[in-house]
């Protein structure tokens, strides 16, 4: 029948072969060795011998066509005609011969794309939708991380950092946004503002009631109508409820604050992977450049690049030194907020006479 | 006539500054006026500029879908409405996204990433995020009408639908064997192949909650995959690991000797390293834990071992419901090169799949339910035997029944006889 509706073509994760660089297809499997003669660019090594120049760029990930057209255009006129993308958005344009390494890094850096965010730079932030997409965030997501990489621009295009520097943010408390050496996520003060008028017909109350992790919520008949209360003694304002019942407001323009989380990692170079760790809270969510969370992160990012060792990620620099003396060289309060009381949070006390003074 | 732009004063401040501005790319296709989607972007961007004053969001989700899918399309509808409940920004009252699979590794060619834009240009907003966290290429900005078309042309350009909602989400891999020498696994095809064989899962979803699988190609994770995926993937090798003497040499000849203690020596975690007094090293293979900082360091004198192969780590997570949770080792190491390892691990997978499928509570991720199980419990559930490699320590309390000993016992010195076969 010509007019049954189209069927989908399970085709799944497409091959990546047909769309590779010919040098990387060639010598798949079979590098031998990497160094890197400038910032933002990798020269890699085969065994065959032959040899490829990466040159990355920094990009503002939500990209219109006519960006996108615009990295095409430098790659078909400089870069062989293939481009491949990092974990953090940046573009990967691939030579086969050095001489094409200097035009290619001018052309990027004239199409206003920075060349750098490899070695022990700051890389790009890896970060979520915010405002401009999500159904649940607080604050924005390329706002902050547009502001905060304009901070960090010498940072990108330079390798002078002790190590890399992975920055994430996240727009909620509970889901997106990964670990990072610096991370930045909101962090709510009040709990969920209800909306007893609305409960009754859009939320399915026993999940939302499972969804607490301090099983702070139970069902109420208020003015009449099934709905959901909340214990706000035991809320933590973690805004579990939110995703599943809108009508849990946990999002306050006033509230809902940011919080930076410092010494994770995903690698298990030297120590094993880390989970980033609470050092400040309370920054008000300023659109739209963020100015007070700018200022925290570049204090840290000072410190650390002026007292880290070589090869020490943040993580690991917090490790040799002591909290107590991060807290000390960054300047930052201690608080009770920071003494994790959470399941397993006892793993985070000093259960030892190793003290620094 | 084109219709005004909407005044932005406040996304106007992220047009300034060094680094590449989304705003930018927003306002032009704003102000693409022969174009479908202008009114689209004009009204997306009222809306971002209120969200930045008010510093509210204003989109819910939904149901929209295609045809033969469950899931990877994100519905999003404008809840910013007037006082009769209409919107504030029509043309961006649906602004759907749809999740679709990039080729492993995210390689293209200049040719694919133009015919995306063009699809893009034709069915949607022009706007598109390279990529999303779980890894997906997400074209923003689509109305309820055009979702199907839109796909339709971008599943005939051989690209499928990512994972959404309660199912199995889309995948990601490093760059891996096509361009890093500490490559130890063939990452795209461990990706294709594990994605590919459950695609099920992916398009018709019908999980408890979300599960990842994440591909890196060494212990470097360049995925994240043991903090951010139920199922990592880690590169390994299970011999020695490779040392260029002569490579050696030339490092401390060129960086000095106390550089190479400061920086290489002393930060391998088990002191498993020692140079030698010609300034050559000597490697306590059995003591290697395999972190890589001493081959990121010296990448032209070591290198990983020949016989290579994965780990595999599950239970990674975010904060919700019960804390942030790392992978913890399940196999220990894997070979992955013949057809018949990676059916073995596609079984592997299955299984993992299946026990989650059956066995996790509504909303509970992997990690949580082996968290609220017990691994002990689990490994029995799934049929995998226990390995000193799963566990930091033995336990350090006494709260356990042991009446099983014997037999336990018994199991693994026949396990022990035969590994030595």
């Amino acid at each position: 029948m010509s007019d049954a509706p189209r069927m989908p073509d399970e085709c799944g994760v497409p091959d990546p072969f047909p769309v590779m660089h010919p040098i990387m297809k060639a010598n798949f499997g079979n590098w031998k060795y990497h160094d890197r003669p400038r910032p933002g660019v990798l020269h890699h090594v085969a065994h065959s011998g032959d040899e490829i120049w990466t040159v990355r760029a920094g990009t503002q990930r939500q990209m219109d066509v006519h960006s996108i057209r615009i990295l095409c255009d430098i790659a078909d006129k400089y870069a062989d005609g293939y481009i491949r993308f990092t974990t953090r958005s940046n573009a990967e344009f691939m030579v086969g011969k050095e001489a094409q390494v200097t035009p290619l890094v001018e052309q990027l850096t004239k199409a206003g794309f920075p060349v750098g965010g490899t070695g022990n730079s700051v890389s790009m932030i890896s970060h979520t939708q915010g405002w401009l997409h999500c159904d649940i965030p607080a604050t924005d997501a390329s706002g902050v991380a547009k502001a905060l990489m304009d901070e960090l621009y010498e940072e990108f295009i330079h390798e002078e950092m002790p190590n890399r520097v992975r920055l994430t943010t996240s727009c909620c408390q509970i889901n997106c946004g990964g670990q990072g050496d610096i991370a930045i996520n909101v962090q709510h003060t009040k709990p969920p503002k209800i909306n007893h008028d609305l409960v009754g017909n859009i939320c399915e109350r026993p999940s939302v009631i499972a969804r607490c992790p301090v099983a702070a919520i139970r069902p109420a008949m208020v003015n009449g109508k099934p709905s959901l209360e909340v214990d706000e003694k035991k809320c933590m304002c973690c805004g579990a409820c939110f995703p599943p019942c809108p009508a849990m407001q946990i999002n306050d323009p006033e509230h809902s604050k940011l919080a930076i989380w410092v010494g994770g990692k995903h690698s298990n170079a030297r120590s094993k992977p880390k989970f980033h760790r609470l050092v400040v809270a309370g920054l008000p969510n300023n659109p739209p450049r963020w100015p007070e969370v700018s200022a925290v992160v570049k204090k840290i990012l000072h410190v650390y690049k002026e007292d880290a060792r070589d090869w020490e990620r943040m993580g690991d620099w917090i490790d040799r030194i002591g909290w107590q003396r991060f807290f000390e060289l960054t300047d930052l309060p201690f608080t009770k907020y920071h003494i994790d009381d959470w399941h397993g949070g006892r793993g985070n006390l000093n259960a030892s006479a190793h003290i620094r003074f | 006539m084109a219709k005004k732009l909407h005044k932005t004063p406040l996304l106007d401040e992220l047009e300034s500054g060094p680094w590449p501005s989304f705003v930018t790319g927003l306002k032009r296709l704003a102000k693409d006026s022969k174009k479908p989607y202008a009114p689209m972007m004009n009204d997306l961007l009222g809306q971002l500029e209120t969200s930045y004053s008010t510093r509210k969001g204003y989109w819910k989700g939904g149901t929209v879908g295609v045809r033969g899918y469950g899931g990877g399309v994100i519905p999003r509808f404008t809840e910013l409405k007037d006082k009769n409940e209409k919107p504030v920004y029509p043309d961006a009252a649906e602004f759907h996204t749809l999740r679709i699979m990039p080729p492993a590794g995210m390689h293209y060619d200049t040719a694919t990433l133009r015919k995306l834009c063009d699809i893009w240009e034709k069915h949607g907003s022009g706007l598109i995020a390279l990529h999303g966290q779980s890894g997906d290429i997400m074209f923003q900005g689509c109305t309820t009408e055009n979702v199907q078309p839109a796909f339709d042309e971008l599943n005939e350009a051989g690209f499928d639908m990512g994972g959404a909602g309660p199912a199995l989400r889309t995948s990601i891999s490093c760059v891996g064997a096509a361009r890093c020498e500490h490559s130890c696994a063939n990452e795209q095809r461990i990706h294709r192949t594990l994605i590919n064989n459950f695609l099920d899962e992916m398009h018709r979803p019908a999980l408890p909650y979300k599960f990842k699988f994440k591909v890196s190609g060494c212990p470097n994770d360049c995925t994240n995959a043991i903090q951010r995926s139920d199922f990592a993937i880690i590169g390994i090798w299970c011999d020695d690991m490779k040392v260029d003497q002569e490579e050696v040499k030339k490092f401390v000849a060129d960086r000095g000797r106390k550089y190479t203690i400061d920086n290489v020596i002393t930060r391998c975690p088990t002191n498993a390293l020692s140079l030698n007094d010609d300034d050559t090293f000597e490697v306590d293979n059995p003591n290697c834990v395999r972190c890589m900082h001493c081959i990121n360091v010296m990448t032209r004198a070591l290198a990983p071992g020949d016989d290579k192969g994965i780990a595999v780590l599950l239970g990674g997570k975010r904060s919700l419901k019960i804390g942030d949770l790392m992978g913890t080792v399940l196999v220990p190491f894997m070979k992955v090169e013949t057809d018949e390892d990676y059916e073995k691990l596609v079984e592997f997978a299955g299984n993992v799949i299946d026990f989650f499928a059956e066995n996790a509570l509504e909303h509970e991720r992997t990690g949580e339910m082996i968290e609220r199980i017990g691994l002990a419990n689990f490994l029995e559930g799934i049929g995998v035997e226990p390995d000193l490699n799963m566990i930091t320590a033995p336990r350090s309390n006494s709260y356990v029944r042991t009446d099983g000993w014997d037999e336990e016992v018994e199991k693994w010195e026949k396990r022990k006889a035969e590994s030595k076969k």
